[in-house]
Order: C-alpha cells, then sequence, then structure tokens
C-alpha cells in the first residue's frame, strides 16, 4: 500500500511541474472521499455490471491444459469486457470520479489505443468532452483504434516528439493538463505518473483478483498456484495480482516485453534492463543511459512499449514478492497463435506475453497445480501487426 | 549575500534561458558571452533532457537536436568550468534540467553533481518536475553544495504560495500562465497579486518567466516583480540564426535589460 505521499517503499511520490500540484492533491481528496461514499460505490458496480459487462469469467483452458500437460490452467477473460480490454474498468472510476468533482473534459494517452478507446467511450457515455493523445507510430500500428476513437467523438492527437510512442504520449497528455486544468481530468491509463494515480487506477482494476478469489475458490475450492500477467505500466497486473498480495502461496508472475531480447536495444523490458530514476512524476525503474537519459524502447505491442514501469510492482520486485520476466515478440507472438488455434481466444499482444510465460511454466508444473493467466484484452487490434511479423500483409 | 541575490541588485533583472548544446557548445559559448555583454544579470544553462515534459516545442526541440549532437550532462559541466576559468564569465549561472538527469547522474548521482556543479562555478538549479513536496530529496544536497535550489511559484499555486516562499533560496521562479514553455502574445495571469502573497512571506526576489518575448511584456512583469526570465524567445533566435547566433542575442538581451532596468 502507498503511504500518505504515495511511496511504495521507495517507489512512488509526485516528481511532477509545481502547476499541476493543485491538481493533484484535489484529485486526492477526492477520490479519498469518493472511495468511501456508499453512493459512488453503487455507481461504480452498476456501471462494471451493466457498462463494462462484469464479472468477467474465469474460463478453464481445458485444451491447452491437456496439450501441455502439466497445471491446469485458467484465463481470466478481461478481453470480454466492454471495449475489449481491462481498461475500461479504470476509465469507469476515473470518468465518475471526474464528473463527480465537476470536471467536463477527460484527456488521456494511449498505446495501443485500448485506453483511448476506453475513455472515448466513457466520455461519450456520459456526455464529456475527450482527447486521446497517441505517438505518430501507435496511430499507424493501431489505425483501427484511431478510427473508433474518432467514430466515438474523440479528438485523436498524434504525438510526433521523441520516440512518437506512449511514453512520448503521456508526456503530450500531462503537458496538455498543465495547459488547462479546471474543466479537465487527466485519465491516466495505467498504474503510474504521480501519487495519487498509481492507487486509484489500483483500486479501479483490483476488480480482477477480486473476481479471480472468489471464482477460483467457487470452481476449485482453493487458490491459484500463479498469477499471470502482462507489465507494461503495469495495470492488469497489479489488478491481477493485487488481492493476492497477502497470500504468500499464490506466485504473482509479472511479464515484460522484451522486443527483440534483453540483450538488445530493442527492448521494453524495464525490470531486467531498467535503473531507478525519477520520470513521468514517479520514482521507479527506468531504462535509461548513464546520464539519465530516457531509453528508446521497442515491442510489438504498443501497450507495453514503455520505458518505466508503475511504483507498486518496482515495490513488489524489490520484496521479492511478485517476479518479472521478459518475453520476447516472437514468443508472445507464437502465444498468439498457440491460443487462438487451441482455444478460439484471440488474445492482445500484450496478453499474449503473458500466456507465452504460463504456458511455459505450466508444462513443468505438475497436474494438482492451478494457474491462472489474465487475458487483459483481445486481439482483433492485433492481427494485422502478427501477419506483418510473419511476412504476410493483410492490410485492406 | 549569495552571488544569486547579488544578481538582482543592479535594477530589475533580465534572465535569458540558453539550452546548452544547441546548436552546439560553441554557439553556446559565443551566446552566453553576448548575453553578459548584453547586461544578462544571471542566465539560466539548460542540461537537455530527452523527454522535457514542461517544456513548449521550442525548447524541445533545442533538446532533441542538443543531444543529437552529443551533448551530455559531462560536457555541460566541463563547458560551464571553461565558461568560468577561461571565458570570462562572471554572471550567476543557474542549471535548468529535470530531476533524472540530477538523480541518475551516472558517476554517483546527484551527490556527485552537485559537488562537479559547484566546482564548475553553477551557483544555482532548477528542477522542473520537482516541486516542494519533493524537494527534501535534492535541497540538503544542494545546501551542502552550495547551491541554491529555486522553487517554482505557479498561477495555480493558491495557498501553497506561503510555504514554498518561506523555504526559498537564491530567487523565485513565477511561472506566468497556465501550460508548458512558449512565446504567448499576452500574459493574462495577475501576476501582480501573486508576487504581493509572495512579499508577504519572505524577501526572497522574484523573477516571473513562461511566455515573455517583447520588451513591453518584460516591462509588464518586472514592474510587479524583480525581474523577467526568458527561454524560448532566445531559442527561437538562436533556431534562426543558428551558429550565428551570438550578435542577435547580445541585442536582444541589451534591449530587453534596458527595457526594464530603471523601473
Amino acid at each position: 500500500m502507498a503511504d500518505e505521499r504515495g511511496r511504495f517503499g521507495v517507489f512512488g511520490g509526485q516528481y511532477i511541474p509545481e502547476t499541476l500540484m493543485n491538481a493533484v492533491n484535489e484529485l486526492e481528496e477526492a477520490y479519498t472521499h469518493f472511495r468511501k461514499d456508499p453512493d459512488f460505490i453503487r455507481e461504480l458496480e452498476q456501471l462494471y455490471r451493466e457498462v463494462a459487462n462484469r464479472p468477467s469469467r474465469l474460463y478453464y483452458a481445458k485444451k491447452m491444459t491437456e496439450d501441455l500437460g502439466g497445471a491446469k490452467i485458467y484465463l481470466k477473460r478481461e478481453d470480454l469486457n466492454f471495449t475489449g480490454a481491462h481498461k475500461i474498468n479504470n476509465v469507469l472510476g476515473q470518468a465518475l470520479l471526474a464528473k463527480k468533482m465537476g470536471k467536463t473534459r477527460l484527456i488521456a494517452e494511449t498505446g495501443a489505443g485500448q485506453h483511448g478507446v476506453a475513455t472515448a467511450t466513457a466520455a461519450a457515455m456520459f456526455g464529456m468532452e475527450c482527447v486521446v493523445f497517441m505517438g505518430k507510430v501507435d496511430t499507424e500500428r493501431q489505425a483501427l483504434n484511431v478510427y473508433k476513437m474518432r467514430l466515438l467523438g474523440t479528438k485523436v492527437v498524434p504525438v510526433t516528439s521523441g520516440t512518437a510512442t506512449l511514453k512520448d504520449a503521456v508526456s503530450e497528455a500531462f503537458r496538455e493538463w498543465t495547459n488547462r486544468i479546471a474543466d479537465t481530468h487527466y485519465c491516466l491509463g495505467s498504474v503510474m505518473g504521480p501519487h495519487p494515480f498509481p492507487t486509484i487506477v489500483r483500486d479501479f482494476q483490483s476488480v480482477i483478483s477480486r473476481e479471480i478469489k472468489s471464482q477460483m475458490l467457487e470452481k476449485e475450492g482453493r487458490l491459484p498456484d500463479a498469477v499471470y500477467a502482462c507489465v507494461g505500466g503495469g495495470s492488469n497486473a497489479i489488478g491481477s495480482f493485487y488481492h493476492f498480495i497477502d497470500d504468500p502461496s499464490v506466485q504473482l508472475i509479472g511479464c515484460e516485453a522484451a522486443g527483440r531480447g534483453v540483450d538488445t536495444f530493442e527492448t521494453a523490458a524495464t525490470i531486467s534492463t531498467g535503473k531507478l530514476g525519477i520520470f513521468h512524476g514517479m520514482k521507479s525503474l527506468f531504462c535509461q543511459n548513464e546520464y539519465g537519459q530516457i531509453a528508446p524502447v521497442y515491442s510489438i505491442s504498443a501497450g507495453l512499449d514503455y520505458p518505466g514501469i508503475g511504483p507498486e510492482h518496482a515495490n513488489l520486485h524489490a520484496l521479492g514478492r511478485a517476479r518479472y520476466i521478459p518475453v520476447t515478440d516472437e514468443q508472445a507472438v507464437q502465444a498468439f497463435e498457440y491460443t487462438s488455434r487451441m482455444e478460439g481466444i484471440i488474445p492482445a499482444i500484450e496478453s499474449s506475453h503473458a500466456i507465452y510465460a504460463g504456458m511455459e511454466d505450466a508444462k513443468k508444473m505438475s497436474r494438482d497445480k492451478v494457474i491462472v493467466i489474465t487475458v487483459s484484452g483481445r486481439g482483433d487490434k492485433d492481427c494485422a501487426a502478427v501477419a506483418r511479423y510473419r511476412g504476410e500483409d493483410i492490410s485492406l | 549575500m549569495s552571488r544569486i541575490r547579488e544578481a538582482f541588485t543592479h535594477g530589475k533583472a533580465f534572465i535569458p534561458f540558453i539550452t546548452a548544446g544547441y546548436p552546439d557548445l560553441q554557439t553556446t559559448r559565443e551566446v552566453v558571452r553576448a548575453a553578459q555583454e548584453g547586461g544578462a544579470d544571471l542566465i539560466e544553462l539548460g542540461i537537455p533532457f530527452s523527454d522535457p515534459t514542461a517544456e513548449g516545442p521550442v525548447i524541445q526541440t533545442a533538446n532533441v537536436i542538443a543531444l543529437q549532437g552529443g551533448i551530455t550532462t559531462d560536457k555541460v559541466l566541463d563547458f560551464v568550468k571553461d565558461l568560468r576559468e577561461k571565458q570570462g564569465i562572471t554572471v550567476p549561472l543557474v542549471f535548468m534540467t529535470y530531476a533524472n538527469v540530477v538523480y541518475s547522474y551516472g558517476k554517483g548521482g546527484a551527490e556527485a553533481f552537485l559537488s562537479r556543479a559547484r566546482d564548475a562555478g553553477i551557483d544555482g538549479l532548477i528542477l522542473a518536475d520537482v516541486p516542494f513536496e519533493e524537494k527534501e530529496e535534492f535541497d540538503p544536497l544542494c545546501r551542502e553544495a552550495g547551491i541554491d535550489l529555486i522553487s517554482m511559484i505557479a498561477p495555480t499555486s493558491e495557498e501553497r504560495i506561503r510555504m514554498i516562499a518561506e523555504s526559498s533560496t537564491g530567487f523565485l521562479y513565477v511561472v506566468s500562465s497556465l501550460g508548458v514553455t512558449g512565446v504567448r502574445s499576452e500574459i493574462r495571469t495577475d501576476i501582480g497579486t501573486i508576487t504581493e502573497k509572495i512579499r508577504s512571506f519572505t524577501d526572497t526576489p522574484c523573477a516571473v518567466g513562461f511566455g515573455i518575448s517583447t520588451p513591453e511584456m518584460a516591462r509588464k512583469m518586472a514592474e510587479v516583480s524583480d525581474g523577467a526570465i526568458v527561454g524560448s524567445a532566445i531559442i527561437k533566435l538562436i533556431a534562426e540564426s543558428g551558429k550565428d547566433a551570438a550578435p542577435r542575442v547580445g541585442a536582444y538581451v541589451k534591449a530587453m535589460k534596458d527595457a526594464i532596468r530603471d523601473l
């Protein structure tokens, strides 16, 4: 848990320009109030049920389990949520909070476009104005999501600065928030940034592990032996881990994007290759050079293509409570194809990183073990990129 | 009296901001010299950062080009040492950069950075992404090194002004407007009310920056404060004139200082 200044161990904090301090303080105050407000809780639960389509299913992957011959594999189907990913959990919470705070405009960053689409959807639903910042490179590799956001009435701003990917979209969203604070809420998409964002996003995503726990007790009468989730900033992972943190028998495994490998420069595996630093409002681990310049990162997955990791993950890593392992593009693509073929589920390329790690471990585990892999999103958006990776052009 | 405080004793202060290494260090050296000759009371030197989240497009571009040109923190530190020892630069110098450049300085972190900065002849440090709540991380180390950590006050600071002002050292950087750095056609914030409030809590001088480009704007801001800071307008001059920018920057600094000196 974060302390009152938003620290998880040494990680976290509020490293932002003075101009934004009152905005984050106002947000913290509002959240502290509303998180315990019975009306807020009731409204959010209703949104989860009626809009997000929660609870999401905990699906027994029978064919995968039999084929791999080891641990029993369950998939937490966040891909079946409205708008196709776990992102909606956080967005509904933040949009409701913003509305209660009297904000009329949402801004957001997006990598793969899932958080952008979720935010655009909530803005349409709540009748709020919405602007989404997206790296220009990502607007090209995720063109369908750009179209969806525009269809939903959101203005999409392609960001050309830096590496024109997720980190630059975050920077630009912060710049825009500095510019217009009074009516605007920055709907941050991951468990990162300055306090209180890592706590707020974690709380709204923790519904994932709350459901896994009760569904697992219902289906298996026990806790899982391990939970796997992919980690960029780390929101679906912290959501999947949170209610198991105090259950030491449950292994927590975060799967980072290794890109072309952690021994290459084309990687986004922060825990494996990063160092302690301060960026985007938080102290955490970042891919950076010897002078603290943030390194360009790479992954086939636009959603994991980020040079940092949320402070709570950095702390879970430091404490040894969660384990973080790198998964390459090639391995993720293999899992993407395998899951599609075996279970009829096309997972997001982000989630495929977690599936690969879960598959490898499951093979080595005995049949009485049970693991859960969070399928954080659906993979329609990735079909063109994976086809391209395999040398096939399916652009229409 | 610290050298920074002294900078505010020659009439209203004019403070130019220059990105170190843009477009190269030779040009920066000439620009710094021209700025001192033009009457700059203090010079802010930007250490380029890969992701300068508080900057508008003009200074962002300067950061990118400087880094592409191979600038590093060590090169900037050596550059400052040379300015002091061989180039006759006596005006107070303040580094402006981001937390990670100092915190993650590869050869020993913030402590080593600050001691090297002091040895090179730096007087102060501004970290755009370190607010009051996080300054304890850097302030004791700065004090130990004899470097003033400069705090910022924004139009949104309101009741935060007191705690920031009361613990201020060097000077206070009053941010004129919401948003990031960059030239603005006008400044609408009621700066007078903010500086009046600051002065009720501290005698630390306060200079106004963000958006100022013309002598008229500088006058308007300096009338209600102790000085004016200009960044993007100067970086634009350097962008236009490249390696030949020094004379234009010198003339610009002189015009700006002349406009506010006797207010």
